[in-house]
């Protein structure tokens, strides 16, 4: 049975349809804030002001924003050849290595501009590598992937306590982190962008590497949809069995699209290795590999998509922070919460106002049927 | 004028921007055999899913009995007594006919009384109209023929009055269509009402009493079946006058471009598909392969293309080994000269998701004409797309649409204009017409037998025999994986359905 579907303008399908889960996702939040005993309309107005209101919350939000534009590219990459990586996570870890080595090989010899491409050809390499091992599984034994990648999350972790622990660790010092880094291995600020704005970044740390997010998330466009390999991804996401008859090699396209996904994963090391700390402290990915999930689906792996959708994490990131500052009865978990119904109505119930918003927007548009009507079914 | 069973009063329906239904009034008398064709697309199953409740029509009135009813959901179409056989049975595979049959029904928690008040209640239904079942039989065992006998007590078991069937014969043996025909024959003779949805119109004039024809969402004519003739109705369908016989000169078979010895395939669980099957396949000939679906015509296919790796044998193709048992690849097979029209255009000739230029390439990516530099050349795949949309009529000529929104027919024009235009030694094709409409039907056979005659060598597959006899110069014939016989495609139907059903398999075999 050929069911013909609802095609909606591209203004609903990607502005109204998001539009109205984010509305009933915060609608939600309002409602646990004031079960909690608090104004929501205070809450709001301390999400939106501690994530926009000075340059400073802004170099925040934007800084977060950053992190996420990487770990959002690595799932969406993946999923495009019908790969569900979950190890963004531990591979942003791992990629961490790249970074720390090139920094602190380099950092005292050769200015930032210098050590910044090593670093980052580092971070992809490593992040690559430790998402080609679940690929390579995948694609040779037939282990699945969401299984191994989300092990690999654990080896990541224990791995890098080790290493931190035992090698990178300078003698005598009891936190488990690297020695900070020299001016190179330190990325600049983007003051001159912000001040373009009017803005000053304060002591955020919006960092160049927000600008190398942005050339990623091109480039990922330019890779899925300009070129053979993208084409290739995207026949085997779509349906294993074309992909087959076009004789378009499985295991390989496995392989490769793990690695690209891992390498991106991998980059956001850089933002908070040598964008911010300018060492390598443990646990410094902080989730962000997963946050990175709700990004692409909310962006729908797409790179428009998850650019903004990275921004409003980052700002529920940031606003969040200085929600659980100003009002101490609302905690950080609560934070967790409204991220966590984001999620849900952005990302899993996504389709549940679509009926209803198709019937409004085909029902208040009579042109749209008197063409139908010409075009016959 | 006896009764009405059904009366549909201006049922309209649209999907988005496309108008399925429009204004549809529709009248079928209480026990008749009523049939409704018209091209895919027409809205036939858009009408049948809301009569049966799986949607809801935006205007308009379903009477049944001469009752007003509002059908919200498949619950209420049973309740008011209509039961539909679907084209893909709705059967679990790994339970026996009475649980399916129970599926639904329970009645209770405890299943030990609802068991023996079915199994009571079925041999009843068995006897009343022949439909012979053994209710402890586990579906996946039965052939489909018994499936659908399955699914039709499934709804007389629910009560129902009036039997949707939607294109029945699909999956059959032409002694299996007879045998359904006669059990409709008894249906109708105890009083039941018989809505049959087909798109052969041989069918229709076999056992209609009455038929009514859909286009392009509308209801064009009804018909009585006895006072219309099938140019009338192919007429009605399309809207113009078609050709329903190919026309095609003597075969000028030429060397030998394929040739397949002894291939035995087993599928995943390692059962034997293909049998030690051999064939020689020349240039400027067509070699139908007939067969009830599942005998092993797909692996066949499969194998010969790449996709599936084959157990042993050799195949040649234009002289040269390929190799089946190893690592055939389908992306050097078809540099060698084959190309290939899956049998399964949604899930392996196509990527519904793909813009239509998308899928012009599919395969033939690789192809350098298609790169610029580090990128894929887009405005070179889009004009060459836009030239073979030209050629093959694909309708609406638009590259950048969604295969998806495409019609079956020109679906399966986008793969025949790739696959055909590469200009292949050996085309293979499985299923050309599958949920083609009759128009785009006529221009497929004429684009095969123009290929033949530009001296490529053409394997055909097709359940469908008529196809397989109109267009075939040679007829193999595969019965549970072997080729059980050959034969010259003037060999009559009951020859050839014989032949398919197996039963001189065991004797040529031995030959």
């Amino acid at each position: 049975m050929s069911v013909p579907h609802a095609k909606l303008p591209a203004w609903a399908e990607y502005g109204l349809i998001p539009l109205v889960n984010l509305a009933v996702a915060f609608l939600i939040s309002g409602l646990v804030v004031l079960i909690v005993g608090e104004s929501p309309l205070e809450a709001a107005y301390h999400m939106i002001n501690g994530a926009f209101g000075r340059g400073e919350y802004i170099g925040f939000t934007l800084y977060y924003t950053t992190t996420f534009i990487f770990t959002g590219l690595a799932v969406a990459v993946a999923f495009h050849a019908g790969l569900f990586n979950i190890g963004g996570e531990g591979q942003a870890y791992v990629g961490g290595i790249g970074v720390a080595l090139a920094c602190l090989a380099l950092d005292r010899t050769l200015p930032w501009y210098l050590v910044f491409p090593i670093a980052i050809l580092g971070a992809a390499f490593f992040g690559a590598l430790w998402a080609m091992i679940p690929g390579w599984l995948q694609a040779k034994r037939g282990s699945h992937i969401v299984i191994t990648t989300i092990m690999f999350n654990f080896i990541a972790a224990s791995l890098m306590n080790y290493l931190l622990n035992k090698v990178f660790k300078p003698l005598g010092s009891m936190s488990l982190e690297t020695r900070t880094f020299e001016a190179g291995g330190q990325l600049p600020k983007l003051d001159w962008l912000m001040s373009i704005f009017g803005l000053s970044v304060g002591n955020a740390p919006f960092n160049i590497s927000f600008l190398l997010a942005l050339v990623a998330a091109f480039g990922v466009w330019v890779l899925i949809w300009r070129t053979k390999l993208g084409y290739e991804m995207r026949t085997m996401g779509h349906s294993p069995a074309a992909a087959r008859y076009a004789g378009i090699k499985e295991a390989k396209i496995i392989v490769i699209t793990m690695m690209i996904s891992g390498g991106l994963a991998g980059m956001m090391a850089l933002n908070p290795i040598m964008g911010e700390q300018f060492r390598m402290q443990l646990e410094f990915v902080q989730g962000a590999g997963f946050v990175g999930i709700a990004v692409a689906l909310m962006g729908r792996s797409h790179p428009a998509g998850i650019i903004p959708a990275a921004l409003l994490f980052g700002m529920l990131y940031q606003g969040g922070a200085e929600i659980s500052f100003e009002m101490p009865s609302i905690s950080r978990d609560m934070i967790v919460i409204i991220q966590g119904l984001v999620i849900l109505f952005a990302g899993a119930l996504e389709h549940m106002f679509r009926p209803a918003i198709t019937r409004l927007v085909i029902g208040l548009s009579p042109k749209t049927r008197d063409v139908a009507a010409t075009k016959g079914a | 004028m006896s009764e009405l069973a059904i009366e549909l009063q201006g049922i309209d329906k649209s999907f988005g921007l496309v108008h399925a239904n429009r204004n549809i009034n529709l009248k079928v008398r209480k026990g008749t055999i009523h049939g409704i064709i018209g091209e895919n697309g027409a809205g036939k199953s858009t009408l049948m899913s809301i009569l049966y409740g799986f949607y809801q029509a935006d205007h308009g009135d379903i009477l049944i009995n001469g009752q007003k009813v509002n059908i919200r959901d498949p619950n209420a179409a049973i309740a008011a007594g209509i039961g539909m056989v679907h084209q893909h049975f709705m059967l679990v595979e790994n339970f026996t006919v009475l649980e399916n049959i129970m599926l639904g029904a329970e009645e209770s928690q405890i299943l030990n009384a609802g068991i023996t008040k079915a199994r009571t209640e079925l041999k009843r239904l068995e006897k009343e109209y022949a439909l012979e079942v053994d209710p402890d039989a586990v579906i996946e065992e039965l052939p489909v023929g018994i499936q659908q006998r399955v699914e039709i007590l499934k709804a007389l078991y629910r009560k129902a009055d009036i039997l949707i069937l939607d294109e029945p014969t699909g999956v059959l043996t032409p002694a299996e269509a007879d045998h359904l025909f006669r059990i409709l024959g008894q249906l109708k003779d105890q009083g039941k009402t018989v809505l049959l949805i087909t798109h052969k119109l041989r069918e229709i004039m076999a056992i209609t009493d009455e038929v009514s024809v859909m286009r392009r969402g509308e209801m064009v004519a009804t018909r009585t079946t006895k006072e219309t003739s099938v140019e009338e109705l192919a007429e009605l369908m399309v809207g113009r006058r078609v050709l329903l016989r190919v026309e095609k000169g003597a075969a000028k078979p030429a060397d030998v471009k394929l040739s397949v010895k002894n291939l035995t395939v087993r599928d995943s669980r390692g059962v034997t598909m293909v049998d030690d099957v051999s064939f020689d396949l020349r240039a400027g000939e067509i070699v139908g392969i007939a067969g009830v679906a599942g005998n092993g015509q797909s692996e066949l296919l499969e194998a010969i293309s790449g996709i599936r790796r084959a157990k042993s044998g050799t195949v040649l193709l234009n002289g040269r080994p390929v190799d089946v048992t190893g690592n055939a690849d389908p992306a050097d097979l078809r540099k060698c000269g084959l190309a290939h029209v899956p049998e399964d255009r949604h899930h392996v000739g196509l990527v519904l998701k793909f813009e239509e230029s998308e899928n012009a390439i599919l395969g033939y990516h690789d192809d350098p004409k298609y790169r610029k530099g580090f990128t894929l050349d887009i405005d070179a795949i889009r004009a060459e797309a836009e030239e073979k949309i030209a050629a093959y009529d694909i309708r609406p000529p638009n590259p950048r649409l969604k295969t998806a929104n495409f019609s079956g027919g020109n679906q399966q024009k986008i793969v025949l204009a790739r696959e055909m235009e590469r200009n292949p030694d050996v085309l293979i094709i499985g299923q050309p017409t599958r949920g083609v409409d009759v128009g785009a039907i006529e221009f497929i056979h004429k684009r095969i037998i123009e290929m033949r005659d530009q001296g490529k060598a053409v394997l055909l597959v097709s359940v469908e025999l008529d196809e397989i006899r109109a267009l075939s110069d040679r007829i193999l014939v595969m019965f549970a994986g072997r080729v059980v016989g050959e034969r010259a495609p003037d060999a009559t139907e009951g020859e050839l359905g014989l032949l398919m059903a197996g039963v001189e398999g065991p004797k040529e075999a031995a030959e």
